[in-house]
């Protein structure tokens, strides 16, 4: 019983995934984004190739240089060369970004697949939890936790995942009250399976699909928050070059050289444009049908 | 007699659909007169809300008039302008709709709904319209108008929401009101008391009605005349008297006889076997052929056309005697 | 129930999670890893600081009770003093309240008045050019990071374009007060313009769809009306929802807009505090903002139960 159970968990994924690998190169927003960011991460991967100057060496004699031959995007109030400085920002932005999103994902699944499958108390004080988590403006929060944890790539992680595990548990979560109803729960349950065999055998495959659609929208919201925390002073601590420190640096020079300022922004519009088309596309391509 | 308030002719109604066109409506026909009613009888699928949205352009927005015409008061309103048809939309031509839950604007105030057309429509200031408001609630039977006027569509009852809707649809002064099904989301007993204020209203005010039902029953009880509507054409029309007595139309014998609510002395009840066609590629030659107990090969090729059987009868059956003749054998309504 | 019953089970419903947000605050000393008051302190400590902090915030005492007495003066309206002014800092956050209130303020109504119309042009001309142009903005304005729209509307309104705008500070005066917080709250207007449009798009298409648009159609009205007095009345009862949510993004976002445009609200307060290590301040503006959000949250479910009668009926 338990095993037939199984079994059709099994070809449900199959059916799922198969529709997915013939169906993704029709899907416009998919291709757009896939290609959008695949270009800025192979940038970002290749950067020592595709740069001349190290993003943090400064040329105090060639200080808010315009483009020219020698530097692309000219250099700012450090003689540093802008171009490199972006595409190595992109490096550590997209890097922190990437992962910022993955400890989120993980923590507020387990929850929500806990808080949904067992109900009950559990579930009302994560409930409690989830609304007193959101009651707090989201970069208030941030800011406050990178505050009192200190500035650094590690504390940023740490502060976005209390903040972020929220939106997913709250997914998995509904997710779960809708699947544990179905038939194939029922049957394994009644086939005795244990608790832990079904929640992560089971349930986990066919609720995490929304967890995973959100997970692309949410990299944008995390890109867009460690950006702005390096603009106001609190995130990727300098030298290490980050969009956001750059467009706060350059708000000084806005008269002469606004370039300095826009053209991050920028970089940071058109990767998490990269990021909605592909988190668009996704969603279509992962919708039951 | 006057002219006709309402004049169809060779509507047809196409729907654009992923896997193709459906023809929805296929060459409809019908005249109404001033404070005539009219009953379009069907199967859901027959096309008949369809053409009675599509008299006042109304339909969704995948439907199109692509053929006939319809002509109101003298008024071509197929070929007419959106303003056109508007001007005459609520003022000489009113609806009413099915649900009146989902027919009824839920965050507006009911009095204020049925003052609507008056306060717009007709120049009235708000305190001419709001009185008249309550006056059309009590001429459709609403109890304690003043308060009730102030209430919101879900705090009503479905009886007295319909009410309601029958309230708009006299607000405007129509000469002509479209019914589509307004009874057969209610509760039998409401039902009836709806249809006997319809009956009522249609007299005293001496409008027109176009009553579209698949209820035969109800159909007989407020229409004179009716239509009865299979895979998108008219294949039987008359008085209802006639038609229901003796229907000339294999498909509205089969009607007859699976309705169990006449005062029928039958033996047997028999639903009409098959199921209506896909209008999206109807069957050649009869579309009611493959359901027929009376088909035979002309049926089966060609186009049927609506026979005149005199005294305003016509029925598209090339065998018609042949129905008329079982129909003798075995009467569909009981004497007396 | 009418209308007063159901914002009072509301505020009830609301006060677990107040309390929940004052143990939050409470415990954002705690989360500092060693000694909060060393650290808070930072180069600035002396050991009679430390134990001033120490004994200012009861960090002697067992954990509850300490949190008993912070209730015990927030309930009384004292948020500690700063450090680094010396005054209270509740006094410092209401002195600077109206600014983030104006920008907040502002700033919403500039949104609806770009998404509404938007939406509207979107959903009556579904499908066709409009839409997709549209459609487009959320798209493409979500990843706009809002410190850098600020910049960019700095560059080429305050500087460019005819210097309409100043460049920061809050100005005198009514008039001088929209002068200056306009470019600001445009900026927070770009923000959630979008996600405000993408759901009320949906929303509209959804009720052009219903009966009882049909019928106002059938009344003949003309299809302003129709629009505007069924289909946006029914349309923005959701959105309304939407954009109670999302003005938790919204009230974290006037944060940074206060460093862009140098306002003195609240929100820079807590940023100076920070880079000040002046503890207190940022506790309080930490509370006040999640109390503030709290109340915009109670705000917007009473808005929608204004807007839709059905839901007074629970």
């Amino acid at each position: 019983m338990a095993v037939a159970a199984e079994a059709v968990v099994e070809a449900q994924l199959i059916e799922h995934r198969r529709g997915f690998a013939k169906r993704w190169y029709r899907t416009p927003s998919f291709v757009a984004g896939v290609t959008i960011l695949g270009l800025i991460v192979l940038a970002a991967i290749a950067a020592p190739l595709i740069t001349t100057h190290g993003p943090t060496s400064q040329d105090l004699l060639n200080t808010l240089q315009g483009p020219s031959g020698k530097h692309w995007l000219g250099t700012d109030d450090l003689g540093r060369d802008v171009w490199s400085r972006l595409v190595y920002g992109a490096r550590t932005d997209l890097k922190v970004a990437f992962l910022a999103v993955l400890f989120p994902f993980t923590i507020g699944t387990l929850i929500g697949l806990v808080a949904g499958y067992y109900g009950g108390w559990v579930d009302t004080i994560t409930n409690w939890l989830v609304n007193v988590v959101v009651a707090f403006p989201f970069y208030v929060l941030i800011i406050a936790l990178v505050f009192a944890l200190g500035s650094g790539t590690r504390n940023i992680y740490i502060a976005i995942t209390i903040v972020g595990w929220v939106s997913y548990a709250r997914i998995i979560r509904g997710e779960v009250l809708v699947a544990k109803r179905r038939d194939y729960v029922l049957a394994a349950k009644s086939g005795g399976l244990s608790d832990a065999r079904i929640i992560f055998r089971h349930l986990l495959p066919n609720v995490v699909t929304q967890a995973i659609v959100f997970a692309c929208s949410d990299i944008v919201l995390d890109i867009l928050a460690i950006v702005t925390l390096g603009y106001l002073g609190l995130g990727v601590q300098p030298p290490n070059p980050d969009w956001g420190r750059m467009i706060a640096d350059g708000q000084t020079f806005l008269t002469t050289h606004w370039e300095l300022s826009t053209v991050p922004g920028i970089a940071v519009v058109v990767t998490a444009l990269g990021l909605s088309l592909l988190a668009d596309g996704l969603a279509d391509l992962l919708r039951p049908e | 007699m006057s002219e006709p308030l309402l004049r169809v002719r060779d509507l047809r109604v196409e729907f654009q659909l992923a896997r193709g066109t459906l023809r929805a409506v296929d060459g409809v026909s019908f005249d109404v007169h001033p404070g005539e009613s009219l009953g379009l009888v069907g199967e859901s699928g027959s096309g008949k809300t369809v053409a009675l949205r599509a008299l006042v352009g109304l339909l969704p927005r995948t439907a199109r008039i692509t053929g006939g015409t319809v002509e109101i008061d003298g008024v071509d309103v197929s070929s007419a302008s959106e303003a056109r048809r508007r001007e005459l939309r609520g003022t000489t031509v009113s609806m009413i709709f099915q649900e009146p839950m989902t027919a009824l604007n839920p965050v507006m105030r009911v009095g204020e709904q049925i003052a609507e057309t008056p306060l717009v429509r007709l120049g009235q200031s708000r305190r001419e319209a709001k009185q008249r408001a309550l006056e059309l609630m009590r001429l459709v039977g609403i109890p304690d108008p003043t308060r009730r006027a102030e209430a919101y569509p879900h705090e009503l009852s479905g009886g007295m929401r319909q009410r309601v809707m029958i309230a708009i649809a006299l607000s405007g002064n129509p000469r002509l009101i479209l019914c589509d099904e307004p009874t057969t989301a209610l509760d039998v007993t409401i039902q009836d008391q709806i249809l006997k204020l319809l009956q009522q209203l249609q007299r005293e005010l001496d409008v027109a009605l176009v009553f579209v039902s698949h209820d035969l029953a109800v159909v007989a009880q407020t229409s004179r005349r009716v239509a009865v509507m299979y895979a998108g054409q008219i294949v039987e029309q008359g008085a209802v008297a006639d038609v229901f007595r003796e229907p000339r139309h294999p498909y509205t014998l089969g009607l007859m006889r699976s309705v169990p609510d006449f005062d029928a002395v039958r033996e047997t009840l028999t639903a009409i076997p098959g199921a209506p066609p896909d209008l999206a590629s109807p069957p050649r030659g009869c579309r009611f052929h493959p359901r027929c107990q009376f088909v035979q090969t002309d049926c089966l090729e060609g186009e049927i056309p609506l026979i005149e059987l005199g005294g305003d009868c016509a029925a598209r059956c090339l065998h018609h005697d042949q129905v008329a003749l079982d129909v003798r054998r075995e009467p569909v309504i009981a004497d007396g | 129930m009418n209308l007063g019953g159901y914002v009072l089970r509301r505020l009830l419903q609301l006060v677990p999670i107040t309390l929940g947000v004052t143990i939050l605050v409470f415990f954002l000393i705690h989360l500092v890893p060693g000694d909060p008051a060393a650290t808070i302190l930072g180069n600035q400590a002396t050991p009679a600081r430390i134990a001033l902090l120490h004994h200012q915030w009861g960090l002697d005492r067992p954990i509850w009770v300490q949190y008993g007495k912070f209730m015990g003066r927030v309930v009384h309206g004292n948020l500690g003093d700063s450090l680094f002014y010396g005054v209270s800092s509740g006094h410092l956050v209401l002195q600077r309240l109206p600014v983030t209130l104006w920008l907040i303020g502002f700033g919403t109504l500039l949104s609806v008045l770009i998404a509404v119309p938007l939406a509207a042009i979107a959903a009556t001309n579904r499908d066709r050019i409009p839409d997709h142009v549209v459609r487009a903005v959320p798209l493409v304005g979500l990843g706009f990071p809002p410190f850098w729209v600020g910049i960019v509307l700095l560059l080429v309104f305050g500087l460019h374009v005819g210097r309409a705008f100043p460049v920061g500070g809050y100005g005198n005066g009514f008039v001088g007060h929209l002068h200056s917080m306009f470019l600001p709250a445009l900026t927070v207007a770009f923000g959630i313009a979008p996600i405000l449009i993408r759901s009320l798009r949906a929303s509209l298409l959804e009720v052009l769809e219903s009966e009882y648009v049909t019928t106002a159609r059938a009344k003949g009205l003309p299809e302003s009306r129709v629009l505007v007095r069924h289909a946006l009345r029914n349309a923005v009862v959701s959105t309304v929802t939407v954009l109670g949510v999302n003005i938790g993004y919204l009230v974290g976002g006037t944060l940074v807009i206060e460093q862009v445009y140098a306002l003195p609200g609240i929100g820079q307060l807590m940023i100076n505090s920070i880079f000040q290590r002046d503890f207190p301040v940022v506790q309080a503006v930490t509370l006040v903002f999640s109390i503030m959000v709290v109340l915009v949250y109670l705000l917007s479910d009473v808005v929608h139960a204004l807007l839709d009668p059905r839901v007074r009926f629970d």
